[in-house]
C-alpha cells in the first residue's frame, strides 16, 4: 500500500456515528476485493484437505444422485424424457444447476457464523464472506461439468448452438442462491433456528423442482405456478442450452422465475445491510 | 487543528443483558412447563420483532462505554489501560468498526488497521506461507505488499523451515511468532492494537514492542495500545488514557496516569450484602458470608499490585448466620491467555483449608489471614475467587468471585498461567480488627 505518499494528497475521512448508512458502500467492496479473492481462495484450498479422493467428491455427489434419479424416474416411474434425449443426461443438465444452487446456498447461509472470529476481530464489508462461497460453489460446478461433457462424448449427443448462452444461467443461478443465502446467513446470526432449516430447504427443493423429470410432466395450465420456485426456470435454461429444443423454455415462467429471483436477491441485499452493523455484537 | 487524527465526542455503546430471576428450591413439572411455554411466546414475539434473542428472565441495559470524549494527533503513541470489563475492547471495537457506536461519534483520519487478536483468520488446515497471505490480506494489505515484505516476516517469525507446514503442526509458539510478524509488518497510518502480547516468550515480546516503538516514534505512524502490562505501557506511549467503568478516569503523560491506576484502593464497597443473589458474583446457601476482604503488603498497605514472589496477606472477615458445624476455606486465581486464539486458562489455587475453632454460632464474627510467603505467580492480571463450604462435597455457603478489583502481578511481560497449580498457603486465625 502506498499509504505513505499519498498521505498527504488524500487522506480518507471516516465518520463512526450510530445509524449512520455508508455512503460509498459498493466503492469499499471493490476495494476489499483481494480479500473477497483470498477468502474464496480459502474455502476452495481447505474444502477437500484431509479426504483421500479429493476433489473427485464434487463429482461423485451429483453423479451417484443422476444415477439414483435415472433409475427411479426414468426406469420404474418411466417418465417421459424429452424427445429422444437419453433420460441420464437429462437428470445431469438439470443435476449441475441444481448442485451449483444447493451448494452456494447451504455454504452461504452458514458462512457468516463460520466465520464468526472474523466479524468480531476485524472490519471488512460483511458482504464479502457470503459472496465469496459463491466462488467455492462455482468451481465444483465446473468440476462436475466436465463430467456432463464426457457423458455427451458417451451418448454422442451433440450440443446445440444456444450453448453459448450458458453463463447466463449459471449467472442466474448464482443469484438465485445468493439473495435467499444473504437473507438467511444474516438471519442466522440472530436466530440459529435457520441453520435447521437450509438442510431441510435443500432436500425438499430437490424433488419439488424438475431435476429427476422433464418440467413438460407438469399439466399445462400448473406450469406458470410451477414457475414461483426460481429453479425451474433456472433448470429449463440449462437444458434448453444442453440438450437444444426438444427442451424448450416456456417463456412467461421463466419471467416469472427472473422476476422472483430478482425479488429475492433485492430482499437479501437489503435484509443483510440492515443487519449488517449489528453482526459483531451479536454473534 | 489537522493534526488530530482521531476524535471522540459522547462516545457510547450499550448494551442490554438477561438475569435469570433466581428460583425456589423446589420446581414443579407444572411450573417448568408454564414457563417454556411463556420463554417460547416471547421468543416468537422477538422474532416477529426482529429482536436479539437475550437469555434470561429481566433485561437490563448496560452502558459499556459513555460519553466518552478524547483527542488523538498524528505520531502519537496511546496507551489504554483499565481493569477487565471497563470498556478498552469495546472502544477499540469501534474505533476499528468491528461495531457500531449507541450514542456520539467518532471522526477518524486516514487508514485505521487494527490488531485485535493476534493470528486473525489464521487457518489451521494451510500452511504457513498461506497463513501469511490469508491474514496479511485480512488485516488490510495488498497481495503486493505481502509479497514485498514475504521475507522480512518469515525472517521476523523465526519459521523458515516450517513455511509449508499446516499451521496446526505448529507449536503455540512458532503459531503466536508467525501471527505477529505479520501483523508488525502492517503500515497504516493508525494502528490499533489490543492485549496482543500476552501470549509468546518473553525474548519475542520484547522484540515485538520494540518494532511497535519503532512503528511509532521513526515511521510517525498513530498507535493505540490497550494493554495490562505497564512495562509494555511505559516503553511504547507517550499518553495514556484510563478507562475505568465506560468513562476515561485519567488521562495524560505515562507516568502519572500509570501511578494512578496503581494506586487505586478498592473503590467498591464490598460487605456481606453486596451483589447478593447476582449468579456471576455471588452464589450459596449463605450460612455464613465474607463481609470483608482486604489484600495487603508486608507494610501493612492495601493494594493490588505485587512483585513476584513478595508476601502477600488476604484478611478475611465472615459473619455467621446459622451454626456451623465445620468451615472450610479455599480461595484461587485464574488467568487466561490466548495461544491460538484459543483461550487457555491456568488456575492456581490453596488447597481446601479447614478454618480452626469450629462450630461457630449464629451472629459471630470469625476473623483469620492467609498468607502467600512466596507469591509465585507469573506477571499478570488475576481474577480472585473465594469459597467458604462445610465440607467439600456439600453445596457452598459462600462463593464470590470478580468482587474485588484484580490482583496484578508486575514485571516486564505477561506470561499468565496455563496449567493448574497449588500455592503454598498459611491460615491465621482470630485477627485483630484491623477490617473497617
Amino acid at each position: 500500500m502506498s499509504s505513505l505518499s499519498c498521505k498527504h494528497t488524500e487522506e480518507p475521512v471516516l465518520i463512526i456515528e450510530p445509524g449512520r448508512t455508508e455512503k460509498n458502500y459498493w466503492a469499499d467492496l471493490w476495494r476489499y476485493r483481494e480479500l473477497f479473492v483470498v477468502l474464496a481462495w480459502r474455502d476452495i484450498s481447505v474444502r477437500y484437505k484431509q479426504t483421500i479422493i479429493g476433489i473427485l467428491w464434487a463429482i461423485i455427489r451429483p453423479f451417484l444422485t443422476m444415477v439414483v434419479f435415472t433409475v427411479i424416474f426414468g426406469r420404474i416411474a418411466k417418465l417421459p424424457s424429452d424427445g429422444n434425449t437419453p433420460y441420464a443426461l437429462l437428470v445431469f443438465a438439470a443435476m449441475l444447476p441444481w448442485s451449483l444452487f444447493s451448494n452456494a446456498l447451504s455454504e452461504s447461509s452458514s458462512s457468516l457464523i463460520s466465520n464468526a472470529n472474523l466479524i468480531g476481530k476485524v472490519y471488512f464489508p460483511r458482504f464479502i464472506i457470503p459472496a465469496a462461497t459463491l466462488v467455492t460453489a462455482f468451481i465444483d460446478f465446473l468440476i462436475s461439468f466436465i463430467m456432463l461433457i464426457g457423458m455427451m462424448f458417451y451418448y454422442q449427443f451433440a450440443p446445440a448452438p444456444q450453448v453459448l448462452l450458458l453463463p447466463i444461467f449459471i449467472i442466474l443461478a448464482l443469484m438465485a442462491s445468493l439473495g435467499p443465502g444473504l437473507w438467511i446467513t444474516a438471519l442466522n446470526v440472530k436466530y440459529r433456528d435457520f441453520r435447521y432449516i437450509i438442510p431441510f430447504v435443500v432436500q425438499f427443493g430437490l424433488y419439488v423442482s424438475p431435476v429427476g423429470f422433464s418440467s413438460k410432466v407438469v399439466p399445462e395450465q400448473w406450469r406458470l405456478l410451477y414457475n414461483l420456485n426460481p429453479m425451474v426456470g433456472v433448470i429449463d435454461g440449462f437444458r434448453w442450452c444442453i440438450l437444444g429444443g426438444k427442451s424448450p423454455i416456456y417463456l412467461p415462467g421463466f419471467l416469472l422465475s427472473l422476476t422472483i429471483t430478482a425479488f429475492f436477491l433485492w430482499l437479501g441485499v437489503s435484509q443483510f445491510r440492515k443487519m449488517e452493523k449489528t453482526f459483531a455484537d451479536l454473534i | 487543528m489537522s493534526d488530530i487524527v482521531i476524535k471522540a465526542e459522547n462516545l457510547g455503546k450499550k448494551y442490554t443483558i438477561g438475569h435469570q430471576v433466581e428460583k425456589g428450591n423446589y420446581t414443579a413439572l407444572r411450573d417448568v412447563l408454564m414457563q417454556n411455554a411463556r420463554t417460547l411466546w416471547n421468543k416468537t414475539k422477538d422474532l416477529a420483532t426482529g429482536k436479539p434473542i437475550i437469555q434470561g428472565d429481566i433485561l437490563e441495559e448496560v452502558w459499556a462505554l459513555k460519553e466518552v470524549n478524547f483527542e488523538i494527533r498524528r505520531g502519537e503513541a496511546v496507551g489504554i489501560i483499565g481493569r477487565n470489563g471497563a470498556g478498552k475492547s469495546t472502544l477499540l471495537k469501534i474505533l476499528s468498526r468491528i461495531t457500531e457506536p449507541s450514542a456520539g461519534r467518532v471522526t477518524i483520519k486516514g487508514r485505521v488497521a487494527s490488531l485485535l487478536e493476534v493470528g486473525t483468520g489464521f487457518h489451521p488446515e494451510l500452511s504457513g506461507r498461506e497463513n501469511i497471505y490469508l491474514n496479511g490480506t485480512i488485516l488490510g494489505m495488498t497481495r503486493a505488499e505481502i509479497k514485498k515484505k514475504f521475507d522480512e516476516i518469515v525472517a521476523f517469525a523465526e519459521v523458515e523451515k516450517y513455511l509449508d507446514t499446516p499451521v496446526k503442526r505448529y507449536s503455540s509458539g512458532m503459531y503466536v511468532r508467525l501471527a505477529f510478524a505479520v501483523a508488525a509488518h502492517l503500515e497504516p497510518e493508525i494502528l490499533v492494537v489490543d492485549e496482543v502480547l500476552a501470549v509468546g516468550d518473553f525474548q519475542f515480546q520484547k522484540k515485538c514492542l520494540g518494532k511497535m516503538g519503532d512503528i511509532s516514534s521513526k515511521e510517525g505512524r498513530t498507535i493505540i495500545f490497550v494493554s495490562h502490562n505497564m512495562g509494555a505501557i511505559s516503553e511504547i506511549c507517550n499518553t495514556v488514557l484510563m478507562i475505568e467503568n465506560g468513562q476515561i478516569s485519567f488521562s495524560g503523560k505515562t507516568e502519572s496516569v500509570i501511578q494512578q491506576y496503581l494506586n487505586i484502593k478498592e473503590r467498591k464497597p464490598f460487605n456481606e450484602k453486596s451483589d447478593l443473589g447476582d449468579y456471576c458474583s455471588r452464589r450459596g446457601t449463605g450460612a455464613c458470608r465474607f463481609s470483608s476482604i482486604k489484600v495487603m503488603n508486608t507494610d501493612g498497605e492495601e493494594t493490588f499490585s505485587f512483585k513476584k514472589h513478595a508476601t502477600v496477606e488476604f484478611y478475611f472477615e465472615v459473619i455467621v448466620y446459622r451454626d456451623i458445624e465445620n468451615l472450610l476455606f479455599f480461595m484461587h486465581f485464574e488467568s487466561s491467555v490466548f495461544p491460538k486464539g484459543v483461550a487457555k486458562t491456568g488456575i492456581a489455587c490453596t488447597p481446601y483449608i479447614t478454618v480452626p475453632d469450629a462450630p461457630f454460632v449464629k451472629n459471630q464474627r470469625i476473623r483469620f489471614k492467609v498468607i502467600f510467603k512466596d507469591f509465585d505467580l507469573n506477571p499478570g492480571e488475576y481474577p480472585t475467587f473465594y469459597w467458604l463450604g462445610e465440607s467439600i462435597h456439600s453445596p457452598s455457603i459462600d462463593a464470590v468471585d470478580k468482587i474485588l478489583p484484580n490482583l496484578v502481578v508486575e514485571s516486564e511481560g505477561i506470561t499468565g498461567l496455563t496449567s493448574f497449580i497449588t500455592l503454598k498457603s498459611e491460615l491465621v486465625m482470630n485477627m485483630p480488627d484491623i477490617i473497617v
